[in-house]
């Protein structure tokens, strides 16, 4: 038997409360346990959570706000940890609230198109159960298999066919949530739209800030008749840019536009062996989908704008199985570097589509000045580079250097008009990024919102914004009264000459 | 003075918000000038009214009080048109005929309305009113609505901050998206200086499939059938009066080749009634297809179901106003669940009211709304007497009372316009 001490937890007298309220099995408080949580995808930021609730009902959920609430402490949602920005990264003196476990599908709708969900559903499971109707999720981050809905809502995530279908705030009609003071709300539901502002349009996307989602509602989306994927080789990323650029240009909107440069094929060759063609500078992934009709008219033109902009080797999938083989090495990318590189970073961010041969020239010569390595995996149609920056955190100052590289990529994006994140969220880590893009009155007028849903500032806070605003005293709500005085007000009025 | 205004004294009665006489005009060149305007009206305690083209400035509540109307009709232009990006930068005031103007050339097109003419002169609607009210396009079965394509946004708060959010790229979750809040939010939350859209290429070929059926229930297993198929059809349209017969249209777009197909396999879905058109420009287009369900001085609803009960929502909406003896048009996406029921002609305002307390139930029954876009001041009376408003019960109520205080703590835009006590 081991014998563990521990120091006393300042987060004690909570514990004890929430055990008896929802279970002590479902509160962690174990510091082997608790540092499990420590980090979500984005490792290099840990902070071991005071303490853990592995809620399994959106009871449990607003038991734990409420007692936060109450306490006064903060609190930050995890879904599969997936994110890729430290936004589910906890904090040290707060609660760290995990809705993963929250993995009911509870409707599937094929006459409304719909499907209502827990928050911890993982997102390919949605299109699972939906595919016996011949429906599917849209929204398809490539960490699909893994990631949750919740976690999809509060990035806004994408995925290589959002360039078509859009992103997840395009297909959500309803949350349930439980709201920052510990209240329940519904926002949204199974139509289309609902009367008053879009808080909906504000909530996705909003990276737990503004609540915890307990029930999301989404849009199912009918499969295509057709899909048909080429894979087109170039010796120059300029040939493949030019390409992208033909193909939009002539007015085609692929399902998915992917491009890898040589770099990201070699480390994907060495990870799963896609034998994507030997020598190519840069490869494409195109996927056109739709009714059958379309889609052939649409794919002859999109193969011949690839031999114009001189492809050397156009493969097109036969079938499914062939389609998968084309694919594998694009969604392997990310993973396979590490075989290639001991160390890396992966870095979001967009640009207008147009600029791309501009800016990866620019990038080239970022790396080389400082000396490391980029590869470069992105959604081309829609201008998201996810470059990766190579480096070996064994060599002495290597790794600042990539961090260089890597910020000095997201300045290369604003300044061509882009933006700092484009799937991946601001979270922790971009948060000091945001003056870059946006001014003081910007991000003020943003946390105005967050004041309205959040005027303590517990749900997430140190997330997305680089510094917090205060909030000013809950509003009162306007009387009738005030209504008919405003009314009154009329005769006080100054006239024009005296305003100007 | 840089930041000088524009500013006439008005009495003409052009200058009202629902009946409410405007006492001043502006005019601002600028998002700066905007937002000197509304500094000013927070000093001086005066209340402001956002105004395009005054198409829809009767939807939602009549205001309070207008000291000001803020009027955008010099705030135009289109900034950047990356026709290669798909994405245009345009200010407020531009008229949307002119945008789409612009962009027709290109073969690009922001994809809301098949109504939007493209032809010169034309003076239609602003952008930012566009943005402000939010009419529900045709288009929205296939491309979402305007809170689908606008990705960034300048506005102009009550107290004069100018904020921008979103950007000049489609793809981008840097920040919140306050672009959305803005939607349908009727000048009430701040004013609409410049925006950002994402584009889509114009169809090569345009095809209408139409057919009647009896009731709005067949209609909607017409729908359901349309959906089950994969012809996506870019809208999926219901036209129906108080009895007689109710038109489906099934817009298809795309290349020659395919429209041809596919229309014929809609016409198939549709029976062997459906007759199709080949569009080559908004004249092929029915009458009912170019015109909204009400007109100017009539009461118009918008019934937002669940897709599956949108053709029952047709009949109950011919029953309902049937007995409340009110000449009805109902109109909208029944492939989105989102109708117009146009009153018009000579009726009471009580039996009007009810009207719209039955069809609350009915839809709340099934998680739907009926919100009154636009009615008259007295239809609102009656509403305020049964002791609901046009926009209907709003679970998230006072989280939108909140908001409003927090953007615009004074009240000084558009008072009294939207739901609750906003
Ligand atoms: C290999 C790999 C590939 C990826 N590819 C993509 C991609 O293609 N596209 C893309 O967009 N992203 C991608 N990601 C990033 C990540 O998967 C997404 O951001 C995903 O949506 C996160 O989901 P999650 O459940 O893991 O959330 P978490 O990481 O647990 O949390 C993410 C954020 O959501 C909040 N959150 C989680 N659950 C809730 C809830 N119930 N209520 C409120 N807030 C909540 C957290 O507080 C945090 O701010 C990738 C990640 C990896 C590791
Ligand atoms: C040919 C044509 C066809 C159309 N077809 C349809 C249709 O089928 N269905 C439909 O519903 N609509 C349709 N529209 C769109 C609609 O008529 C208007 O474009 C739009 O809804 C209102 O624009 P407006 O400039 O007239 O706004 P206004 O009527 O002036 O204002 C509407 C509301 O927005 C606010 N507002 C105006 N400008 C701003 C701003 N800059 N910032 C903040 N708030 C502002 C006002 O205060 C008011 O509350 C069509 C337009 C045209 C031109």
């Amino acid at each position: 038997m081991r014998i563990r001490t521990k120091a006393a937890n300042p987060l004690s007298p909570l514990c004890t409360k929430l055990r008896s309220r929802i279970g002590a099995e479902k509160v962690v408080d174990d510091p082997t346990e608790l540092e499990t949580y420590a980090c979500d995808g984005l490792a290099q930021y840990r902070v071991q959570p005071g303490l853990v609730v592995l809620a399994d009902d959106a009871d449990d959920v607003q038991a734990a706000v409420q007692e936060c609430v109450a306490a006064e402490i903060p609190f930050v949602a995890r879904g599969s940890g997936t994110g890729l920005s430290g936004g589910a990264l906890p904090r040290a003196d707060g609660v760290l609230i995990v809705a993963a476990r929250m993995r009911g599908i509870k409707t599937i709708d094929p006459d409304d198109v719909c499907a209502v969900v827990e928050p911890g559903v993982i997102n390919l499971d949605v299109s699972r159960a939906a595919a016996p109707h011949g429906l599917h999720y849209a929204p398809d981050p490539s960490s699909q298999q893994i990631c949750s809905i919740g976690g999809n809502v509060a990035e806004n995530s994408g995925g290589a066919h959002c360039l078509k279908y859009g992103f997840t705030t395009n297909h959500v009609t309803g949350v349930e949530l439980v709201t920052p003071d510990g209240g329940r709300l519904r926002i949204g539901g199974r139509a289309a739209e609902y009367p008053g502002y879009d808080l909906l349009g504000a909530y996705v996307g909003s990276e737990g800030t503004l609540g915890i989602t307990t029930e999301v509602t989404v849009r199912l989306t009918r499969d295509p008749e057709d899909v048909r994927t080429l894979l087109a080789a170039f010796e120059t990323i300029d040939e493949a840019g030019a390409a992208v650029s033909a193909v939009i240009g002539a007015g085609v909107v692929p399902a998915a536009i992917e491009m890898m440069d040589a770099l990201a094929i070699e480390a994907a060759e060495v990870a799963v062996g896609c034998g994507y063609p030997e020598g190519a500078g840069a490869v494409l992934l195109v996927e056109i989908d739709g009714p059958a009709t379309e889609v052939q008219h649409t794919f002859e033109e999109v193969q011949r704008h690839c031999a114009e902009s001189g492809a050397f080797e156009v493969r097109v999938a036969k079938d499914d199985t062939e389609r998968a083989l084309l694919w594998r090495g694009r969604k392997s990318a990310f993973a396979a570097v590490g075989r290639i590189s001991p160390n890396y970073i992966i870095q979001d961010g967009v640009i207008p589509r147009t600029t791309l041969p501009e800016v990866l020239h620019a990038m080239t010569e970022l790396a080389s000045s400082a000396g490391v390595r980029v590869a470069n995996v992105f959604h081309a149609g829609d201008g998201n580079l996810h470059p990766l920056v190579l480096f070996d955190a064994a060599v002495e100052g290597e790794e600042e250097r990539a961090e260089e590289v890597s910020g000095a990529i997201l300045d290369l994006c604003i300044e061509h008009g882009g933006s700092i994140t484009g799937e991946h969220g601001v979270g922790v880590d971009k948060a000091k990024h945001m003056p870059k893009m946006f001014t003081a009155d910007d991000l003020d007028t943003m946390q105005r919102v967050r004041c309205a849903f959040d005027p303590a500032g517990l749900a997430n806070p140190g997330k997305v914004f680089p510094t917090p605003r205060m909030c000013g005293e809950v509003p009162r709500v306007h009387s009738a009264d005030e209504a008919r005085n405003d009314r009154r007000a009329d005769e006080a009025t100054p006239n024009g000459a005296e305003v100007f | 003075m840089g930041d000088a205004v524009p500013l006439n004294d008005s009495t003409a009665v052009v200058d009202t918000v629902a009946d409410v006489q405007a006492r001043y005009v502006a005019t601002p060149e600028s998002t700066e000038q905007a937002a000197a305007v509304l500094r000013m009206a927070t000093e001086r305690g005066l209340k402001v009214v956002p105004r395009g083209t005054a198409t829809k400035l009767e939807w939602g509540k009549p205001p309070d009080r207008v000291d000001i109307l803020l009027d955008t009709s010099r705030l135009v232009g289109i900034v950047d048109h990356a026709a290669g990006d798909l994405v245009v930068r345009v200010r407020a005031g531009t008229p949307m005929s002119r945008l789409a103007g612009t962009l027709f050339p290109k073969r690009q097109r922001l994809s809301l309305s098949t109504r939007l003419p493209v032809q010169d002169g034309y003076v239609g609607g602003t952008v930012g009113g566009t943005i402000a009210a939010n009419p529900s396009s045709q288009l929205r079965y296939g491309f979402g609505t305007i809170r689908d394509l606008l990705i960034g946004v300048t506005v102009v708060l009550a107290d004069g901050t100018i904020a921008h959010a979103g950007g000049g790229v489609v793809k981008n979750v840097a920040g919140y998206d306050l672009g959305k809040l803005l939607v349908g939010s009727l000048g009430t939350l701040g004013v609409v200086t410049e925006a950002v859209f994402r584009l889509h290429p114009a169809p090569s070929a345009t095809r209408l499939v139409t057919v009647e059926v009896d009731q709005g229930e067949i209609a909607g297993w017409l729908a359901a059938a349309l959906r089950r198929a994969q012809l996506a059809p870019s809208a999926v349209e219901v036209d129906a009066w108080n009895d007689g017969a109710v038109t489906v249209g099934v817009l298809v777009e795309g290349v020659p080749n395919g429209v041809v197909a596919r229309s014929e396999a809609a016409a198939r879905i549709l029976g062997r009634d459906a007759e199709i058109t080949v569009v080559e420009g908004p004249s092929e287009l029915p009458d009912w297809w170019l015109s909204p369900a009400t007109d100017a001085a009539g009461t118009s609803l918008r019934i937002a179901v669940p897709p599956s009960v949108a053709g029952p929502m047709v009949d109950i909406v011919r029953a309902t106003s049937a007995r409340a003896g009110v000449t009805v048009t109902c109109r909208g996406s029944l492939g989105a669940g989102v109708l117009h029921a146009g009153l018009s002609g000579e009726y009471d305002v009580e039996p009007v009211a009810a009207l719209v307390e039955e069809l609350r139930e009915l839809a709340a029954k099934h998680e739907g709304t009926v919100l009154v876009e636009s009615a008259a001041r007295d239809v609102h009376r009656a509403l305020g007497k049964r002791g609901t408003d046009a926009f209907g019960p709003i679970p998230a109520l006072p989280l939108m009372e909140r908001l409003k205080h927090e953007f615009d703590p004074d009240r000084v835009l558009a008072p009294g316009r939207f739901a609750g006590a906003i």
